[in-house]
């Protein structure tokens, strides 16, 4: 049975309470995965999800663990709603986006149930914004069924080695092609764009290079418009994961450590893109 | 290089890596040439009896694209590698960064035929060298979207810099901004008094800076409104030049273009008297290739006489130029190979150069 978390100090049954002495935990998260408008959000016993899925090709989660918050309690099993994204960032960083030391916002989060909106509670210097934003019917979401037994290839990368790189990407480029082998290139990013090609490549043996575990060379490519919005994530993390499946789609997990110490992650999913002809190398 | 055209001319020579660009209405070139030493390995490739050393064109845009920034280069890049596959039609270039991390690009690039704008330093009656600290301050004056300046020589041996201003403008509404500067600022001064060029100061500007993060003094070779007028770095290792095209003088006409040697030229008929033109013409007309005395870094090129007329070749390289503008291409030479010292006859003539375009 779910448990029973404290009521909320009003006294009144909300399916979702939640309060965060610092928005920007969420906030920063939030925005590594906004590149739709739209989001869905779960919430459970273990934390906060939300996810946002584009061209039914891609998917990003952030994770916002119960332990983050200073108070997180859910009254069903699981409370899902679709929710602006854009309305949801704009007011958590009603306050302004900069973050002066020693000042942050509080948030309190509550949610009442299906078909109410969700309310926002957010206090910096004394002043006290109240948000209410309407919530939606949750979509189905996309279940990209990866699990770890069905890892064909995966390397942990410190987040420093490919910031610069996901930065620069060629964007006249169709596609990102990765490429993952136990020999050599090892590790190879490689875009086709318009001045030419280019590829980067990462020994398995670079100090960059925390884990190697690549089992069979795949070559993949996935649309660059709908891996670029990662770039995000990448800025925030200090490691990343990436791992590819038997039919070549591609997990990236991102481990982002917040203002505190706090470990979160977000992760984006991706589909192969069958639709390019032969890419020349 | 970028600030002066598109399209970035690579041609390794025996002599070095040359980087060339030019402008698209031709009346801006410049080029630098790193010497071999200059890197850790240079391999120009071989060139047999008949051929020439590979040389190729890409879009400055792609090249400076993968040296987009250069605070992160310093820190991450630790050497690069540049290749030229021709039978793959690839431009390599590799950058080995750090943690073993490697980055290669293959650039497509266009076969080109020779850029050269013809100009003679020996020949120019006044020189002058200054560190480039010295015009960087004086130019600064000048607003940023000041097209010409014209430099001159004054009383006393000093050197003026002033605005140019059209003739059509309304003095009323125009204003003009004047500096002088005294010998003393400059390394060498060696001058014809009272002489003055206008040329085009956007494209020095490029020049400038890269003069002033070199820290290298920069030395200007002028003559006659009209010639171009050829700014100079020289470094062991790396020899530039940019030569820009002058506004030539309405009251020119009349002048006997007579330093050039030659003894006499075709008066210039029309306004737009052209003293670049006329040299060009009497370059066509002078003996082999013992018509002057040659550039030291930049031999001239002597056509063959079987050349079309140049006036013809001077109308067809100047597409872009705006009508009332006085400034003419420079001559870029019929496209021809590199002399080795030698007599003519051993040299080549490639396709002429006809409309500019490569």
């Amino acid at each position: 049975m779910p448990f029973s978390a404290q009521p909320p100090a009003s006294g009144e049954g909300y399916a979702l309470s939640a309060s965060l002495d610092n928005a920007r935990h969420l906030s920063s998260l939030l925005r590594a995965v906004h590149f739709q408008d739209h989001a869905t959000c779960l919430a459970t016993a273990s934390g906060l999800r939300v996810t946002v899925e584009d061209a039914k090709c891609i998917q990003a989660n952030a994770f916002i663990q119960a332990e983050i918050f200073q108070e997180f309690s859910v009254q069903e099993e699981s409370v899902m709603f679709r929710i602006s994204l854009s309305v949801l960032l704009d007011c958590l960083t009603i306050f302004g986006t900069s973050s002066l030391p020693g000042t942050s916002t509080a948030l309190r989060m509550c949610y009442r149930g299906y078909g109410y909106p969700l309310m926002l509670f957010l206090e910096e210097g004394g002043v006290v914004t109240v948000c209410k934003i309407n919530t939606q019917e949750p979509e189905e979401l996309l279940d990209f069924d990866f699990c770890a037994t069905k890892v064909v290839n995966k390397i942990i990368l410190q987040s420093e080695g490919l910031r610069e790189a996901f930065a620069e990407l060629d964007m006249t480029s169709e596609v990102l092609q990765i490429t993952m082998s136990p020999d050599k290139p090892y590790f190879r990013l490689s875009t086709f764009g318009n001045a030419g090609s280019a590829h980067l490549d990462y020994p398995r043996d670079s100090d960059l290079m925390e884990a190697f575990h690549c089992n069979q060379t795949q070559t993949n490519r996935y649309k660059i418009s709908l891996l670029k919005p990662s770039t995000k994530a990448l800025a925030l993390s200090c490691k990343v994961s990436i791992r590819t499946d038997a039919q070549g789609f591609l997990s990236l997990q991102y481990m982002i450590r917040n203002e505190d110490g706090q470990i979160c992650f977000v992760e984006y999913y991706c589909c192969p893109d069958e639709n390019i002809t032969e890419a020349e190398l | 290089l970028s600030r002066i055209g598109d399209e970035l001319y690579l041609e390794p020579t025996e002599n070095g890596l040359s980087l060339r660009a030019v402008n698209s209405s031709r009346s801006a070139f410049a080029s630098f040439l790193f010497a071999p030493l200059f890197f850790q390995l240079y391999e120009p490739g071989s060139a047999g009896p008949d051929a020439e050393l590979f040389r190729c064109k890409v879009h400055m845009k792609s090249f400076l694209g993968i040296f987009r920034s250069l605070p992160s280069l310093e820190k991450s890049v630790g050497k690069c590698l540049i290749l030229l596959k021709p039978r793959a039609s690839r431009l390599v270039l590799q950058l080995h960064c750090k943690y073993g991390v490697t980055k290669t690009h293959n650039l497509a690039f266009q076969e080109c035929e020779r850029l050269q704008a013809v100009f003679d330093t020996q020949r120019c009656a006044s020189r002058l060298c200054a560190p480039a600290r010295v015009l960087a301050e004086a130019v600064v004056h000048f607003p940023l979207t000041l097209a010409e300046v014209t430099l001159g020589t004054g009383p006393g041996g000093k050197i003026s810099l002033r605005n140019y201003v059209e003739d059509e403008a309304e003095p009323s509404k125009t204003m003009v901004t004047e500096l002088w500067l005294a010998e003393d600022e400059f390394q060498s001064v060696a001058v014809a008094p009272g002489s003055h060029i206008t040329f085009c100061l956007k494209e020095f500007r490029g020049l400038l800076s890269f003069a002033e993060a070199s820290n290298l003094p920069l030395t200007i070779h002028f003559d006659k409104p009209g010639r171009p007028v050829v700014f100079t770095l020289d470094d062991t290792v790396l020899e530039v030049h940019l030569v820009l095209a002058t506004l030539s003088d309405l009251e020119s006409n009349s002048r006997s273009p007579s330093t050039n040697g030659v003894s006499h030229l075709p008066a210039p008929s029309d306004d737009f008297a052209d003293d670049l033109e006329s040299y060009m013409v009497a370059m066509e007309t002078s003996e082999g290739g013992s018509g002057g005395p040659p550039s030291p870094t930049f031999p001239l090129r002597t056509p063959q006489p079987a050349e079309s007329d140049p006036q013809e070749q001077e109308e067809g390289a100047v597409p872009g130029t705006p009508p009332h503008k006085k400034f003419r291409s420079l001559f870029f030479g019929s496209v021809m190979t590199p002399g080795r010292p030698g007599p003519a006859t051993t040299q080549e003539v490639l396709a002429e150069d006809s409309d500019g375009e490569c």
